[in-house]
């Protein structure tokens, strides 16, 4: 088991998971530590903080941690703990928060799930439309798994699934727009955010107010 | 019944079948779908894990197309990870007016978020479409045993997908019940089948799969039933997989074909396997279907 001196965690640590609470939309506190999130999660076996622990983590300023852990990247989305939260935490919301930022800081703590994301989001920018099977090449490339389901790929070409046709939009030029705006754009929607006085911890809101600018460490 | 129609990515790919009997039950019941002009992917979790306003913005893009198109129209689509995508930016541009207009910068577009989202699968659970399916009616799947699955998507988060109960929908296996099929009582209607996972975490992700099938044959399933394409190729591309690795550590292998719900709806309507797509399947999946109509035409 894991252990953490409290008295190491930093007042940006304290900073910056309310501001990833924040952008889950979700009040940190309002978790009681129950483990119904975990119970039910079906990716669990994978992770190496559970859900619960993960939001510990959070709670307690020790966000470095949390930013580390493979468990935001492990997630498969599939919403059963938010769903089932007693407290109505939004877990699945923080998943995603906490993995955003850690990818914003360049941290890749399951290379796998990284790199098909991006491959998937870079298929959408140059066609538009998801080209499953480009994808699937794209990915086994950079991610060396070079043979994986190399089997299916002719059984699914037999079938009327992939073929030598791309599919694409028409107007690609929009899409490779929208694309590139939301990507830039986010970033200063959340620099906006740095300066919101909602603050979770209240130890956190004196040493904001103290030490550093909101959000001014958190890039 | 007319919405516009949000095929999505997968309906002329890996989803094709979807498409075949999606297509073959909405001609036979009266649905008119005028598809989405230059459409384009939803983004789905991988726009969602990289950026919120792409995960916004993408699905938002076909949503404004569809109101330019006919603003009196709802928004239709087959894909659980579509609607998810498309009914989570409705959701969102409707919760305030500052969402709405931010949405409109992104995708430089007007957009009113006047429409709302439905799956197939909530389209054709609709009275209308139950009534208009119930009679046209021209066999029955004679009582076979079908494990609804549901997954994530269509049922989760419930501020999003609302149509059905979170935890024990039944809309699928009432429709099951009307094409004569008897829905079974299992407990993973709406566990995660691994979506994405299944490529990049193939390792961890495949046990998610194992255990579904488990559950279904533990409760007497001959067949299982989707409303979602990826579901759908995560267990019927790997079932023979999963056979394999359970031969080799002795246990049982699984023998359940798994079928787009449209597929079961098609059959008990009179559609062929090759109409309906169930001849492309991974996991053979013509013959359990064929059985059962057989001996309703010899009653």
């Amino acid at each position: 088991m894991e252990t953490f001196n409290l008295s190491d965690v930093t007042d940006a640590e304290l900073l910056q998971s309310d501001r990833l609470a924040r952008d889950a939309c979700v009040n940190l506190d309002d978790c009681y530590q129950c483990g119904k999130c975990t119970a039910g999660c079906p990716m669990v076996h994978e992770m190496d903080l559970v859900p619960r622990q993960l939001i510990r983590m959070l709670q307690l300023g020790l966000t470095k941690r949390a930013l580390s852990a493979k468990t935001p990247w492990i997630c498969a989305n599939c919403m059963v703990c938010s769903a089932r939260c007693p407290q109505g935490v939004d877990i699945a919301a923080i998943m995603l928060a906490v993995r955003r930022t850690a990818k914003k800081q360049g941290l890749q703590p399951v290379r796998e799930a990284d790199l098909f994301d991006d491959a998937f989001v870079a298929n959408i920018r140059s066609f538009g439309k998801s080209n499953e099977a480009i994808l699937a090449a794209k990915y086994n490339l950079l991610s060396s798994h070079l043979t994986q389901d190399l089997l299916n790929a002719p059984r699914m070409a037999a079938r009327g699934m992939i073929g030598p046709k791309i599919h694409s939009v028409k107007d690609r030029a929009a899409v490779r727009r929208l694309v590139d705006r939301a990507l830039a754009d986010e970033g200063d929607r959340e620099g906006d955010q740095g300066d919101a006085s909602v603050l979770l911890h209240p130890s956190a809101a004196a040493a904001g107010a103290a030490t550093t600018s909101p959000g001014g460490d958190l890039r | 019944m007319r919405y516009a129609y949000f095929p999505g990515c997968s309906a002329s790919a890996t989803g094709v079948a979807f498409t075949l009997s999606a297509n073959y039950v909405g001609n036979r019941i009266g649905l008119e779908l005028v598809e989405i002009p230059d459409w384009c992917c939803c983004g789905t979790s991988a726009a969602l894990v990289t950026n919120a306003d792409l995960a916004l913005a993408l699905p938002a893009r076909s949503l404004a197309l569809a109101e330019r198109m006919d603003p009196a129209l709802d928004v239709a689509t087959p894909c659980a990870g579509c609607y998810s995508s498309l009914a989570a930016a409705v959701h969102h541009a409707r919760q305030s007016e500052a969402n709405r207009a931010h949405v409109e910068e992104l995708i430089e577009m007007p957009y009113a978020a006047t429409a709302d989202v439905f799956s197939f699968l909530e389209v054709m659970a609709q009275p209308e479409s139950r009534e208009a399916i119930a009679a046209a009616l021209t066999t029955s799947l004679n009582g076979l045993k079908v494990a609804s699955y549901y997954g994530c998507a269509l049922v989760r988060p419930q501020r999003i997908a609302h149509f059905d109960d979170a935890e024990d929908p039944q809309s699928m296996d009432d429709l099951m019940r009307l094409a004569g099929a008897e829905p079974v009582e299992w407990s993973f209607k709406v566990e995660c089948c691994g979506a994405s996972h299944q490529i990049s975490e193939p390792r961890a992700a495949r046990q998610l799969i194992e255990r579904i099938f488990e559950d279904a044959a533990a409760n007497g399933a001959e067949a299982i039933a989707t409303a979602c394409p990826l579901c759908m190729l995560n267990l019927d591309m790997r079932e023979a997989e999963i056979n394999k690795a359970r031969a080799a550590a002795g246990k049982a292998a699984f023998s359940i074909p798994i079928y787009y719900f449209t597929e079961l709806l098609g059959t008990a309507l009179g559609g062929s396997a090759k109409q309906l797509g169930i001849d492309r399947h991974f996991w053979p999946a013509a013959s359990t279907v064929a059985m059962p109509r057989r001996e309703v035409s010899a009653r």
